[in-house]
């Protein structure tokens, strides 16, 4: 599990991989760049989903919206404010952790496919507001060419700017989940009945997590903007909170790291197989297939257990 | 210290609970016996909030705690075990007391800090007590059955309880398992001054271990007493320990 991940050897192989990412920018050409910042952005998404999903255990089947609240925020902030900028970029993942505070607030009274099943409606009902309402959100247009701080223009400013905020936030994620929040959150996610025999909240403690989450879908919204420069209904349609649980099932569920390499893993072929065909969708499928038979604990998760074995019982008991 | 006056819970039409009463003294054991099915999960449920009484009282400290939320009550000084298994299967045996422990702190919502660091001493001694120590770091859910339930009752002790539930904590145990459980419990209990309320199907232990004991049938106190206001008691001789 993310435990792992402190030692020292780990530790260096990390720093190791972040000096890497600092100097593709020199030697990579742009498409592979623009690709790489786009998988930065939605491993976030992804990751702050495996935040409730997998370490919550809640169905939290339409987690895409607040990734659209977050991109849907900023663009709305800078072209219909006057604000400052800087106060946009910070303003909008809270109005994402708002989002996840009221449609939580409601979901949470029900349980595993009724929470998924009411967080749906009333994500769906937002994408709807995004879709019809054209005056305020340019409807299915989506708002186009929002305007950026100079120091993001760029592919190569905005690829270093999208590095360091996804890297802050999976850091601030790590110390979230090793905290006592964290760990009160998969003991809730192991056994609810039990942790709250033992005294602990457990609706509010969830709760907590979801509006965590939301505003780090939030940060990855705003990345999102800053990669793109524009915003449309789609970020806020349940297709995208599809594919960002695949991307957890894919790296697997209980691990950290896992939807970092479930994201790199969608998005590489969306790219590459969608080149040569627009199936590709039905080869992903094949390979999402295979790996449900054959890793059920995903990429990440089948890599940790060859190289930590005691674990083992662990994963099996995931499986 | 806890008092259970004229309880009744029912599921549909069946009272599971139907009239149990019940005082329990402070720092003495308590245990609840009855054939299967008389209800003693029940009114363990009903004393913690997992369940809602459809009637009656339960007063604890002086306090009416009938119908709070289980973490509530789990606040005020009661802490249970349950009769099936019900520990955090993927956490580690250190991090399932830790939890709890957390908890009692009131930390259970702190951030930006690992929790690894805080409260081991707390956490360790506990372990230690119940003897998992040199388990600690394993996944809770690959210890073996017997040490899966010792673990529940030191989750249980996380939370510093004054007054403690074990809902058969025994439960399919070899009878060396068992008595050696029971002899913790009981060490456990005196140690640290705990009031005790268990349910245990084998009737010598109860007997032995006891001071005072609370018979159940068809959801009914039929009688609270000693152990031997209990064994001569005729009601009981024929529901329980006569016949099946």
């Amino acid at each position: 599990m993310f435990k792992g991940m402190i030692h020292k050897g780990s530790l260096s192989a990390l720093a190791g991989l972040l000096a890497v990412m600092l100097i593709l920018p020199y030697f990579m050409p742009r498409f592979y760049l623009y690709l790489i910042a786009s998988i930065l952005v939605m491993a976030l998404l992804a990751m702050s989903l495996n935040l409730v999903v997998g370490f919550g255990g809640l169905f939290q089947f339409h987690h895409g919206v607040f990734y659209g609240v977050g991109a849907y925020a900023i663009a709305l902030l800078i072209t219909k404010t006057g604000l400052p900028q800087w106060i946009c970029f910070i303003l909008a993942p809270f109005a994402a952790a708002l989002a996840g505070l009221i449609i939580g607030l409601i979901c949470i009274r029900l349980r595993q496919l009724y929470f998924a099943m009411i967080q749906i409606s009333l994500g769906s009902l937002l994408w709807a507001l995004a879709f019809r309402w054209y005056d305020f959100t340019g409807g299915d247009d989506g708002i186009h060419g929002i305007p950026m701080p100079d120091i993001l223009s760029g592919i190569h400013n905005s690829y270093y700017f999208i590095l360091i905020v996804f890297t802050l936030s999976i850091i601030a994620l790590f110390f979230i989940l090793s905290s006592p929040f964290g760990i009160t959150l998969q003991a809730a996610r192991d056994n609810a009945q039990r942790c709250e025999a033992i005294g602990v909240f457990v609706k509010r403690h969830q709760l907590f997590a979801i509006v965590i989450a939301s505003f780090f879908a939030g940060v990855a919204g705003v990345l999102f903007v800053v990669l793109e420069g524009s915003v449309f209904p789609d970020l806020l349609f349940w297709v995208l909170s599809l594919e960002i649980l695949i991307m957890c099932l894919l790296g697997g569920w209980f691990t950290f790291a896992g939807p970092i390499i479930g994201a790199a893993l969608m998005l590489s072929l969306r790219s590459f197989i969608g080149m040569q065909t627009e199936y590709w969708t039905l080869i992903l499928g094949i390979i999402l297939a295979l790996l449900i038979f054959f890793l059920p604990q995903g990429v990440w998760g089948y890599i940790l257990e060859k190289v930590k074995p005691h674990k083992e019982a662990v994963v099996e008991r995931e499986a | 210290m806890l008092r259970v006056e004229n309880l009744r819970n029912s599921f549909g039409d069946f009272r599971a609970v139907n009239g149990a009463e019940l005082a329990v003294e402070k720092g003495k054991i308590v245990a609840v016996i009855g054939p299967n099915g008389a209800g003693k999960t029940t009114l363990f449920n009903l004393i913690t909030g997992h369940l809602k009484p459809d009637s009656g009282k339960i007063v604890f400290k002086g306090e009416d705690i009938t119908g709070l939320p289980p973490y509530a009550i789990c606040k005020k000084g009661i802490a249970r075990s349950f009769q099936l298994l019900n520990i955090f299967p993927r956490l580690t045996v250190f991090e399932n007391v830790q939890v709890a422990v957390l908890s009692q702190h009131n930390r259970s919502l702190h951030l930006f800090r690992p929790a690894k660091n805080l409260l081991v001493a707390e956490t360790r001694h506990i372990l230690e007590n119940v003897g998992l120590l040199s388990e600690s770091q394993k996944i809770a859910g690959s210890l073996s059955q017997g040490d899966q339930k010792i673990l529940e009752i030191a989750i249980a002790l996380g939370n510093k309880p004054e007054f403690l539930i074990l809902d058969e904590p025994t439960a399919g145990m070899s009878a060396e398992e068992t008595s050696a459980t029971m002899a913790l419990v009981k060490r456990l209990a005196v140690e640290q001054g705990l009031t005790l309320l268990f349910c245990e199907h084998d009737i010598d232990i109860v007997f032995s271990m006891a001071d005072r004991i609370m018979v159940m049938q068809q959801g009914k106190t039929i009688i609270e007493g000693t152990p031997d206001e209990v064994r001569q008691n005729e009601q009981v001789q024929q529901a329980y320990m006569g016949g099946s």
